[in-house]
């Protein structure tokens, strides 16, 4: 607890970030009272929402980082959590799939963040996609329900590997033994979630600004070349000049921001293809006021589990 | 009846409210002191304390469930939820009333709804499920009369209609452990018989408020 207040540079990034919150809340004020059409309308409430939702997020992820290990498991169990409750409960299920979600959400979700917890590095590696994956579909068939037997395996396997499964490899960047780093893995998850959550609202803002060319109009319409390019390489750049608060070098800083850039905008795109596919905007909108949170943690959901590996292979004994 | 909340019916009102992640939307009507009689959809164990923890205190002080006395006499801890915990109006399940023995079931009918006009009193409220039994949480189905019969009897009382949903998903019938996924429970416009309105044509129209309240619908 103490370690983590007298890391300088952990106190100096979390300082950056509240500032850059407070500046864009200031922001987010100002044009809120400015902008009259429907459209600008939306789109500075969009950013606003988003404000609002880190403010709280700093709030958690500083008293998690103050607890330490265990906090910050705490932080992202109950977020895993959340966000496998908007999954599944958007996702068409069946009666026959009941026991098993009642597996997934009560004994392989806690599970997988208590090997974390418990250094148990191999088997926090393999418990969802070996073991539970080969656990979930014998336990659907057990219910004796044939139909759509095949999508409603899948969709509870990747629903606990996106939501539970790679959403923990962000804590699990705290166990990792960077010599030189060390008791300061709490900024390297600090600088994991920042370059991640500064891509997603970069390539936002930049696709409002001047995005033209549609990605993929069908999956997301707010996604534009303009707005990939220009938030890819903004937040990069920011993710570069973080470089003092990681293990790297502002080089290889530059490349682990880029990864985490591209990887996040494919996470924001897959969620959006199954938004689309179910017939929903946002996995909040049904659960007005209680969800939302699956919209913000997509792109994180996909970056994390290949900087850890990166970061693993790398840097760490 | 007194019309304190017992200290259990609070903690399993907190514990299905955090299961079941209810969002609350009166669309129809406010919460309101009257006398009411809430009648929704039944799919799950847990639709009449989500639908009861909805209310604001000193409401649901006063807000009774009607429970079906075969099953929730049935053993000691139901009887204790049903009788002590909730102050349950106790109700023996009648045959639906368009049965083979229509007589019999309108002689049980009539006792019945005497007693539940008792349990109205000058000042409570009750909470119904007219389908008079769990569904598989798809559709709604045909109500029982006692939805009728008792608002003839008692035309001061308001009819809230409400639909619960989801909370098929979250604990459905012939499960014990509930998955704590997302519902929704919107309450809807209050109705009353029309006068010279059939019997067949209100349950009708009081089914379909129900159903009419449905959010995300069919998956």
């Amino acid at each position: 607890m103490i370690q983590a207040i007298h890391d300088a540079k952990l106190v100096w990034l979390y300082g950056g970030v509240l500032f850059v919150l407070l500046i864009s809340a200031l922001i987010g004020g100002i044009l809120k009272n400015r902008h009259r059409t429907d459209a600008s309308r939306t789109t500075i409430d969009n950013l606003n929402a988003r404000i609002r939702a880190w403010w709280k997020m700093c709030a958690i992820f500083a008293t998690a980082v103050v607890i330490g290990r265990v906090g910050s498991l705490i932080l992202f169990g109950i977020i895993s959590f959340l966000a496998m409750r908007e999954y599944m409960t958007l996702v068409p299920t069946r009666r026959g799939d009941h026991r098993t979600l009642f597996w997934s959400f009560f004994v392989i979700m806690p599970l997988q963040y208590y090997l974390i917890g418990n250094q148990w590095y191999i088997l926090f590696a393999i418990m969802i996609p070996v073991l539970a994956c080969i656990f979930i579909p014998p336990s659907i068939a057990i219910a004796g329900d044939t139909e759509h037997f095949l999508e409603r395996a899948s969709k509870i396997q990747f629903g606990i590997m996106v939501c539970v499964y790679s959403l923990s490899y962000a804590p699990a960047l705290l166990l990792l033994k960077i010599p030189g780093y060390e008791g300061h893995d709490a900024r390297l998850l600090l600088y994991l979630v920042v370059v991640d959550q500064m891509s997603d609202v970069l390539q936002y803002v930049w696709g409002q600004l001047i995005g033209k060319h549609k990605i993929a109009w069908r999956v997301s319409p707010n996604k534009t070349w303009e707005g990939f390019v220009g938030g890819v390489v903004s937040a990069t750049a920011l993710g570069t000049a973080l470089w003092w608060a990681t293990p790297f070098t502002p080089l290889q800083s530059a490349g682990m921001s880029l990864m985490i850039c591209i990887l996040g905008f494919n996470g924001g795109l897959v969620m959006s293809a199954i938004k689309r596919d179910i017939g929903i905007k946002d996995f909040g909108v049904v659960v007005e006021g209680r969800g939302g949170i699956l919209d913000r943690i997509d792109s994180l959901c996909f970056a994390a589990p290949i900087f850890y590996h990166l970061v693993h292979y790398y840097f760490a004994l | 009846m007194s019309n304190q909340i017992h200290p259990v019916a609070s903690l399993l009102a907190a514990i299905a409210r955090g299961i079941s992640g209810v969002q609350v939307q009166w669309a129809g009507c406010e919460p309101d002191e009257r006398q009411r009689i809430y009648f929704a959809n039944h799919s799950s164990h847990l639709d009449f304390v989500v639908l009861w923890s909805a209310l604001p205190s000193e409401i649901r002080a006063r807000t009774r469930p009607i429970a079906a006395k075969d099953y929730w006499e049935e053993t000691p801890l139901r009887r204790y939820l049903t009788k002590n915990v909730f102050h349950a109006v106790f109700l023996e399940r009648g045959s639906p009333s368009k049965g083979k023995h229509a007589e019999e079931g309108h002689f049980v009918g009539r006792h019945l709804i005497e007693e539940m006009a008792e349990a109205l009193g000058t000042e409570n409220s009750l909470i119904l499920f007219p389908e008079g039994t769990r569904g598989t949480g798809e559709k709604v189905g045909p109500f029982r009369s006692g939805l009728y019969h008792l608002a003839m009897r008692r035309l001061d009382v308001e009819l809230v209609p409400a639909y619960l949903e989801n909370l098929n998903r979250i604990l459905p019938k012939g499960e014990y452990l509930p998955v704590p996924m997302l519902s929704l429970l919107t309450f809807g416009k209050p109705l009353h018989v029309e006068p010279h309105e059939e019997k067949d044509a209100f349950l009708e129209r009081a089914r379909e408020a129900v159903a009419s309240l449905r959010r995300i619908g069919p998956a």
